[in-house]
């Protein structure tokens, strides 16, 4: 038996979060006294598949079929089903990202396996169990769950777990191939767009994310939260009314009913702290609120504080951002 | 067109959230419940493609009698009939079973349902269903329109950008904004939700796969540290040196 990580690529690179997984799945390995495996899927280079080994993977399975270049659910399933079966896979690893919890639930139901999803810790395996903690009511509170059964699925949050170094280290990187049929395609995606991410950040990987809210008074002056974020090489988003009044796109919304994120540094310009919005950042690191009213209840939930116009406090943190030495 | 639209009865969004003394259940004390909110987009679609195109939404909920005044409220806001499967929902596995059992029974062309449950946030019922029916699931969507009589378009979110679906009915998808505006009842239609029918159906036979053994608050934070505005350049360095997160 072994431990399966299923990791992502992203310009022909490995995935932040899919770096995490393949730490936390070796460290799952570990736990278990076997080794971990990955399997790979579509454009990447195969030195970044070899230098997994730093994560602690010992071998990379790898599906070339140019046709996986995009997610394609029913066969990215059959890839990661055929290297499971083939590595004997008890536990296997995902990211929790779009694409690890859909392809997580289909896999669920073809190896008969249990699902966790949005896992925060590794798994508590004494006395038979394998009992991990997942985050629930939607940032609020913490689960903890026991996985019944031969086969467990976990997709692990993002920014839950640091990534593992183990410089030098390489896997073995082997091909595989689920000999794939056209019906396995039916669903492709016609058309994939990509956003213009300034710098290349995305939100949901974010280490540091700068946010904005009301206080802002309009999109015209979204140029202060952008220059604060480039300066800290953060990625942007926005509160919910912000994004129902159109001044900022639906993808940038945080909160419980947008995007749940866990940054290292969450910068929150113009915001009360809804608690709405809170169940989305609240897991982050290290909370900065920014607000002329001094009663705003986001404040309750910082470390640290500024009560002033942000049209005045702003422009000061760009410029001491910008002095920064990198 | 038959279109199933599944709803999860969850705390409202304000709730604080609270567990029983030994911690192991979610406490129901004072707690409102409505229709989880990426469901509501669900629903909403769902109704907007019948008044356009024609058909029938039906609403199906697996859980107890107590969600069903959020049941009548999505009737109220336009689904034609509804279904409630008489089960505690213990966990995603057991609810994709349910729902996969009333949906081959009834044939529907569409199962739409939100991206997640705001209180379980498993994401995982969707993917789980389709799996189980053998028909593709998009998610998570937030487009949805119909080409023709058997194919719609669907716009799904990836991290970082967005991808064109193009599929054949039958299909699941999950909902999420924009695909539609929530829509409150009105009064005529809290009216005629009395009279339509309400279905309650016994489970069938299934297992669930994770137990929840116990729960945990996150910690408070140990208080905010207040900057002068007049020096907020500070802040940038308190973040470097004390923090040490820059």
């Amino acid at each position: 038996m072994s431990v399966l990580v299923f990791v992502e690529g992203l310009n022909g690179e490995i995935k932040k979060s899919s770096l995490e997984a393949a730490s936390y799945g070796s460290q799952v390995a570990q736990q278990l006294g076997t080794t971990a495996t990955a399997v790979a899927i579509g454009e990447v280079h195969e030195e970044a598949l070899a230098r997994l080994g730093e994560q602690g993977i010992s071998k990379v399975l790898y599906d070339a079929d140019s046709r996986l270049n995009q997610f394609v659910a029913d066969a990215y399933v059959k890839v990661i089903a055929k290297a499971a079966q083939q590595e004997n896979a008890k536990v296997l690893v995902f990211s929790n990202s779009n694409i690890g919890a859909a392809v997580g639930a289909k896999l669920a139901v073809r190896l008969n396996g249990a699902l966790a999803t949005n896992v925060t810790s590794l798994p508590k395996t004494d006395g038979g169990q394998f009992v991990v903690t997942r985050g629930v009511f939607s940032g609020k509170a913490f689960a903890d769950v026991n996985l019944a059964g031969d086969v467990k699925i976990i997709a692990v949050k993002k920014n839950a777990f640091e990534i593992t170094q183990a410089a030098g280290n390489t896997a073995m990187v082997e091909k595989l191939s689920a000999e794939l049929s056209d019906a396995d395609f039916a669903a492709a995606p016609k058309e994939t767009v990509m956003q213009d991410t300034e710098g290349g950040v995305l939100l949901q990987e974010a280490e540091i994310v700068v946010s904005g809210g009301r206080g802002l008074k309009g999109p015209e002056n979204w140029h202060l939260v952008e220059d604060l974020a480039k300066a800290l090489g953060a990625a942007t988003a926005c509160s919910k009314p912000v994004s129902d009044l159109d001044w900022r796109p639906h993808h940038e919304h945080v909160g419980q009913t947008g995007i749940t994120v866990s940054p290292n540094l969450y910068i929150a310009i113009g915001i009360s702290g809804a608690i709405q919005h809170l169940a989305g950042v609240n897991s982050s690191k290290v909370i900065v609120v920014i607000n002329k009213d001094p009663e705003a209840p986001f404040f309750k939930a910082a470390d640290y504080g500024i009560v002033g116009d942000a049209f005045e406090v702003v422009p000061k943190l760009i410029e001491a951002a910008r002095a920064l030495d990198k | 067109m038959k279109i199933l639209v599944c709803i999860s009865n969850v705390p409202d969004t304000t709730s604080k959230i609270n567990f029983t003394a030994d911690n192991k259940e979610f406490d129901k004390n004072g707690v409102q419940y409505v229709i989880n909110p990426w469901d509501e987009y669900a629903l909403t679609r769902a109704i907007e493609l019948k008044e356009a195109k024609g058909g029938t939404v039906t609403v199906l909920n697996v859980g107890e009698a107590d969600a069903e005044p959020n049941i009548r409220k999505a009737l109220a806001i336009g689904a034609d009939d509804a279904i409630r499967v008489n089960a505690k929902p213990v966990d995603a596995f057991f609810v994709a079973q349910q729902i996969a059992a009333v949906a081959k029974e009834g044939n529907y062309d569409m199962i739409l349902m939100g991206k997640e449950s705001i209180d379980y946030n498993g994401s995982q019922v969707h993917g789980m269903v389709g799996e189980l029916l053998g028909i593709p699931s998009v998610v998570p969507a937030f487009k949805l329109d119909m080409l023709d009589d058997s194919t719609a378009r669907l716009e799904r979110e990836i991290e970082g950008g967005k991808e064109v679906v193009e599929v054949k009915l039958p299909f699941v998808a999950s909902a999420q904004q924009p695909m539609s505006e929530p829509r409150i009842p009105n009064m005529r239609g809290i009216m005629t939700a009395r009279t339509k029918p309400l279905a309650v159906k016994e489970p069938v036979g299934a297992e669930a796969k994770a137990e929840y053994v116990g729960y945990s608050k996150p910690e408070k934070k140990g208080g905010v540290k207040m900057i002068d505005p007049e020096n907020a350049g500070e802040l940038i360095t308190l973040l470097r040196n004390e923090a040490k997160v820059l």
